[in-house]
Parts: C-alpha cells; sequence; structure tokens
C-alpha cells in the first residue's frame, strides 16, 4: 500500500458499503475516517488489528478496509491488544478504539497497567463524556451539571464525582511515548487529530511505547441536543473541560 | 542417570508439558497455590523464544490469553479457584468466538477468599458453565504429576482440534506434590491449518477477517453449530481409568487427587477380603457416562469420594440413576476442621467396610 495525499471524496481505505450505524451529529464516523486516512497515509492497513471494544465504537473496523479486527469485552481492548501485538510481533500495528464508559470506567485497570507495561500499543480513546450505546448515562468523564438517567439532578461533585482526564493522566507514564486530546469539529482541528494518529502510529512502530489519542466526539442524543448543535456542544463545553493539546511526545525512556 | 526423568512438581510438570506442546505464551497473576507455574514459564519461555506476561488481574490474564490465541499462537494461563471465578467473562467470549485456549485451575478450598490449601470445591462450577451463555468447556483432570505432564500436551491438542477452551484441574495437592516425571514430547494426529487466525491481512494475500463475539444474526447457526461439536466431543474424546472393578461388590467413584486417597483405601480394603474397585472419570466434561454404567451394572453399592460436599456425585446419581445405591463421602471426613485438614484413606475405609457388610 503505498502512501497518498488525500483532497477530495471517500478515503480509498474507507468501506463505503458499510451501512452507516451512528446516530445523526454523532463524530465517530468522522473519527474512523480520519482514522482510515490517517491508516492510508502510513500505509501500514494490511498488517494493523485493531481491537475495539464495546460501544458505539465496536464496529469501527468493518469501515476501515484491510485492517483486521477483534471486539473485545467491555473495557478488556489493552489487554486483548497485549496480547495480540506480543504473539506477533513488533512488525505488527496493533490500535485499540475505546469509548470513555469502556476505557475511562470499567476499562481503567486495563489502560493503566498496559501503559506501565511500557506496550507498544495505539491507543485511540473517543470521548462523548457519556455512556452512548446504552441511553446516555454518566460516565466518569461526564461534566459537572450534566443530565443523565443516572444524574437527573446533574452530576455533582458528591453524587459522582469529577471528569477524569485522561490524556493528562497518561502523560504522566514513563511507559506512555505520546498523549495527544483533540476533535474533529472543525477542519483545523480534524486535521491535528489526523496528525496525531499518524505520530502515534509511528511512536508504536519505532517502539518508543504506548502512544494515546483522545478525541472529543459529539454524542448529540446522550446530551439532549440536535445534531447540528453538536459542533457547539463540542466547542464549548468538552472544549472547556477538556483542554485540546500534546501532553507528551517523547522518545523510548533511556 | 536419564536427564529427562527428574524430580518435580505437579505445577512444574504442566510447564514442561505446555512447553513440549509447543505452547510460547503465558500470561498469569500470582495466586496460590499456583505460583510454581508462573515462575516457570518465566524462566523457560524466554529459553525457547516464547513469551511470558505478568497481568494486573486474572480478567486481564483471560483476554490477553483471548488476544494470543486469536493469533493462531498456543497460549496457556492459570491461575486459582478465586482467579477462575474472576475469568468467567473472558472464558464465555473465548467459547462465543470459539478459540483453542487452554486455562489451568489448581484448586484451593471453599467460597470467598476460602483457604490456600487444597480442595475440590470448584467442580460444579467448572464442569457445568464457562461463565454465562450455557457454553462447556472440556475439563481434564489429572491425578498425578506424570499425567499433569501428558494431559496438558492432550489439553493443547483437543484445544486446537475442536476450536474449544480446555480447563485443566488439578488440586493443591496434586499441583505442589513432587514425584518422579518423565518428560517426553507426546504425538498427536495432524491438525488442519489455522486460517482463522488474525495475522494482518498481507498476511492472508488481502481478504481480512474481524472476530467478534456479538451475534445477534447468526443464532440460527451458532447454537447447531456447538451441538455438533459437543456431540462429537461426548463420543469420541471421553477418557476414564477403571481398577480392580472386574469383581467389584462395591464400586468407588473419585476424581482428582481424592481418587489417590480413595485407590489407598480399595487396595487395603482388598487386603481384608472387600471387594472393591474404583472408576476414575479423567475427562470431567464429556463425563464419562456409559463407561461408568458399565462399570456399575454389577455392583451392589456405590461410593462417591470427593473433596467437596458432593459435587461430581449430581453427574453420578445423573449417569446411574436408581439402578444402585449411592452413598458420599466427603470434605466433612476430613482430619482436621480447619482449611488445612486432608482426607485420608482411613474414613473410606471405613466406610467401604460398612458399605460391604
Amino acid at each position: 500500500m503505498s502512501a497518498k495525499k488525500i483532497k477530495h471524496g471517500n478515503p480509498a481505505l474507507f468501506n463505503a458499503f458499510m451501512l452507516p450505524h451512528f446516530c445523526p451529529g454523532c463524530h465517530y464516523g468522522i473519527i474512523v475516517r480520519c482514522l482510515a486516512e490517517a491508516l492510508e497515509e502510513t500505509g501500514v492497513a494490511d498488517r494493523t488489528i485493531m481491537v475495539t471494544g464495546i460501544g458505539c465504537a465496536m464496529v469501527s473496523a468493518h469501515y476501515i478496509k484491510g485492517v483486521e479486527g477483534m471486539v473485545a469485552l467491555h473495557g478488556r481492548a489493552p489487554a486483548v491488544a497485549t496480547g495480540i501485538k506480543r504473539a506477533l510481533g513488533p512488525d505488527s500495528v496493533i490500535i485499540t478504539m475505546q469509548g470513555d464508559g469502556d476505557l475511562s470506567a470499567i476499562g481503567m485497570g486495563e489502560i493503566v497497567a498496559a501503559a506501565a507495561r511500557f506496550e507498544k500499543i495505539s491507543v485511540l480513546f473517543l470521548n462523548n463524556a457519556n455512556f452512548g450505546t446504552t441511553g446516555g448515562q454518566m460516565a466518569p468523564t461526564s461534566l459537572l451539571g450534566q443530565v443523565t438517567p443516572t444524574s437527573p439532578e446533574g452530576k455533582s461533585p458528591e453524587h459522582g464525582g469529577f471528569p477524569i482526564h485522561m490524556a493528562e493522566m497518561m502523560a504522566g507514564f514513563k511507559g506512555v511515548a505520546y498523549s495527544f486530546r483533540g476533535s474533529v469539529h472543525t477542519h483545523k482541528n480534524y486535521n491535528r487529530t489526523r496528525k496525531a494518529m499518524i505520530t502515534a502510529l509511528e511512536k508504536q512502530q519505532a517502539g518508543h511505547g504506548l502512544s494515546f489519542v483522545e478525541i472529543l466526539s459529539a454524542c448529540p442524543p446522550g446530551h439532549h441536543v440536535k445534531p447540528m448543535a453538536g459542533l457547539e456542544l463540542v466547542e464549548k463545553k468538552l472544549m472547556a473541560e477538556f483542554p485540546l493539546g500534546e501532553f507528551k511526545n517523547a522518545e523510548r525512556p533511556a | 542417570m536419564n536427564p529427562d526423568r527428574i524430580l518435580a512438581t505437579g505445577n512444574d510438570a504442566i510447564g514442561y508439558g505446555a512447553i513440549a506442546a509447543g505452547c510460547r505464551f503465558f500470561c498469569g497473576y500470582p495466586i496460590t497455590p499456583q505460583n510454581e507455574i508462573p515462575a516457570f514459564f518465566a524462566a523457560e519461555l524466554p529459553k525457547v523464544g516464547g513469551i511470558f506476561v505478568q497481568t494486573e488481574s486474572e480478567i486481564s490474564s483471560i483476554n490477553m490469553l483471548l488476544g494470543a490465541v486469536c493469533t493462531g499462537m498456543r497460549a496457556i494461563t492459570s491461575t486459582s479457584s478465586p482467579g477462575y471465578s474472576l475469568m468467567q467473562e473472558g472464558m464465555s467470549c473465548i467459547h462465543a468466538m470459539q478459540l483453542p485456549a487452554v486455562v489451568v485451575n489448581v484448586q484451593r478450598g471453599g467460597p470467598g477468599s476460602g483457604s490456600i490449601a487444597t480442595a475440590q470445591t470448584d467442580y460444579l462450577f467448572v464442569t457445568k458453565s464457562a461463565g454465562h451463555g450455557g457454553m462447556k468447556s472440556l475439563v481434564l483432570a489429572p491425578n498425578s504429576v506424570q499425567e499433569c505432564h501428558d494431559l496438558i500436551q492432550l489439553a493443547f491438542y483437543l484445544a486446537d482440534k475442536y476450536r474449544i477452551l480446555v480447563v485443566f484441574l488439578p488440586d493443591a495437592i496434586t499441583g505442589q506434590s513432587a514425584e518422579m516425571l518423565e518428560k517426553r514430547t507426546l504425538e498427536f494426529p495432524p491438525l488442519p491449518p489455522k486460517n482463522w487466525a488474525l495475522r494482518g491481512s498481507a498476511a492472508k494475500k488481502g481478504s481480512r477477517l474481524i472476530v467478534d463475539s456479538f451475534m445477534p444474526f447468526n443464532y440460527s447457526s451458532y447454537f447447531p453449530m456447538i451441538r455438533k461439536k459437543i456431540e462429537q466431543i461426548e463420543k469420541e474424546e471421553v477418557r476414564f481409568e477403571e481398577r480392580l472393578t472386574e469383581d467389584a461388590e462395591v464400586l468407588v467413584i473419585s476424581w482428582g487427587s481424592s481418587s489417590r486417597t480413595a485407590l489407598e483405601a480399595v487396595t487395603e480394603a482388598r487386603e481384608e477380603g472387600i471387594k472393591a474397585g474404583l472408576f476414575r472419570p479423567i475427562t470431567l466434561f464429556p463425563f464419562p457416562k456409559e463407561a461408568m454404567r458399565a462399570a456399575a451394572a454389577k455392583v451392589k453399592k456405590v461410593l462417591v469420594v470427593e473433596d467437596n460436599q458432593g459435587q461430581m456425585l449430581y453427574d453420578v446419581e445423573w449417569a446411574l440413576g436408581c439402578s444402585v445405591p449411592i452413598s458420599f463421602l466427603g470434605i466433612e471426613k476430613r482430619d482436621q476442621p480447619s482449611g488445612m485438614g486432608l482426607l485420608y484413606p482411613g474414613p473410606i475405609l471405613e466406610e467401604l467396610r460398612r458399605l460391604s457388610q
């Protein structure tokens, strides 16, 4: 597979025959497209195995041509990815894709342990501040004041604690080579996120450590807003709590 | 002196057997009484180019195992009872994806944290269902160090043959006792290539696989496929051992380490003129129902002996029905009331004397 620039239309690796299952206004489809572009630019799709978690990101591998996939149990993608990466060796490229309920709630143990163990995998963390698939319940990333079926009065520190900042937390691990938080709600941010995904894949192939890309995403039904208002939700609310940026970009620790 | 004849514990024998079977991946979390197994693999796997990972929990262990086996590699994890509980969801997923995997449960006693000493209190839990969904694992129960070594090789073969999870079920006695072991690589019939393995689409000339355990659309094909597989296993893979059963009037049925204790009682009973025999299931699933019926056809009484409150007893009652009176001797006949107590041949012999009158 040769690396080339994409200008218009669907990326070559985007499987347009797969019927979209995302809700109107959801950003997950854009993130999957972004990953398809990143994989095309790096040319590693045919040795990539995507391990997706349980949630709306579950079937993402189907949208990307050439990659093989495995749907892990809820929260366990980093453990499954470790098994695959270590079994196949450094030439393989392993990408995990998990939502915020999957990674930062039930799967916190697995992601922290994978970072501590210096696993050479790339983790995509799709943060839409709620459990989208199950009906918009409160997640560890939910914002203070956010009304959900399990925080009907709005999330308060006493009720559900403070939002977890994963990208900042992951930057604190020696085993993590790269930690970034981006979004896909504007062209500029889409391109930044794509570049971050490419950097993440490069860090993995160079053996520098675990690479972590958090992507803020709108979930209009979960946040009770109309599809187009998802852009504003990311810009005004999610970005106010979760600042965008690169939190770590390092070589293999000495 | 033969270097392949060594003094080894059952736990070490599992390690030697697994490496002989071509297993090159181990992941696990420390728990007594199986700690010799991860220590063995940590030392031995790097010598043969294998991979050892110490995990953060048994939940991680079973999912990492799932990741390793889906690449087609022979892989194993080991744990003891509480850790085995934590693995249930992952085991259910391995069944749903029909992956070949081997899980060792060196049993310890009782519910909760229980005791770190031996018991056979996981029989029902291990044999009846791997987590949710009603899937049955193939279960092998060794009773000696040599069997730990030989049957673990069989476990890898059966896992690959049927693409099924095989549970290896010794207990602390079998795992931690040292006996003479003859190291040997067993031969098995050839297996089909693992075309289903995930290795990247480049390795498959561009075609690709996506493995998923979410199956709303394929119930109608999945369940008949599983039934056929289980029927074949029940027909072809039953294994058991019979001792002194030809003329037996009292048949002792026992498994794992307690079958060794029971055999001692049976031998002593024979010396007293009591016609006792022993039947031991080696595969707990598939359960040797037909063979057990045949062995019990001419006996007057059956005594089930196991180090629990009567778990295989249910299967024996199911297999034999009302054809013969069945009595039970178990964990309450140990020599000490604490978790460190053991089942000795004495109480079994007494029971055999009583039953033979």
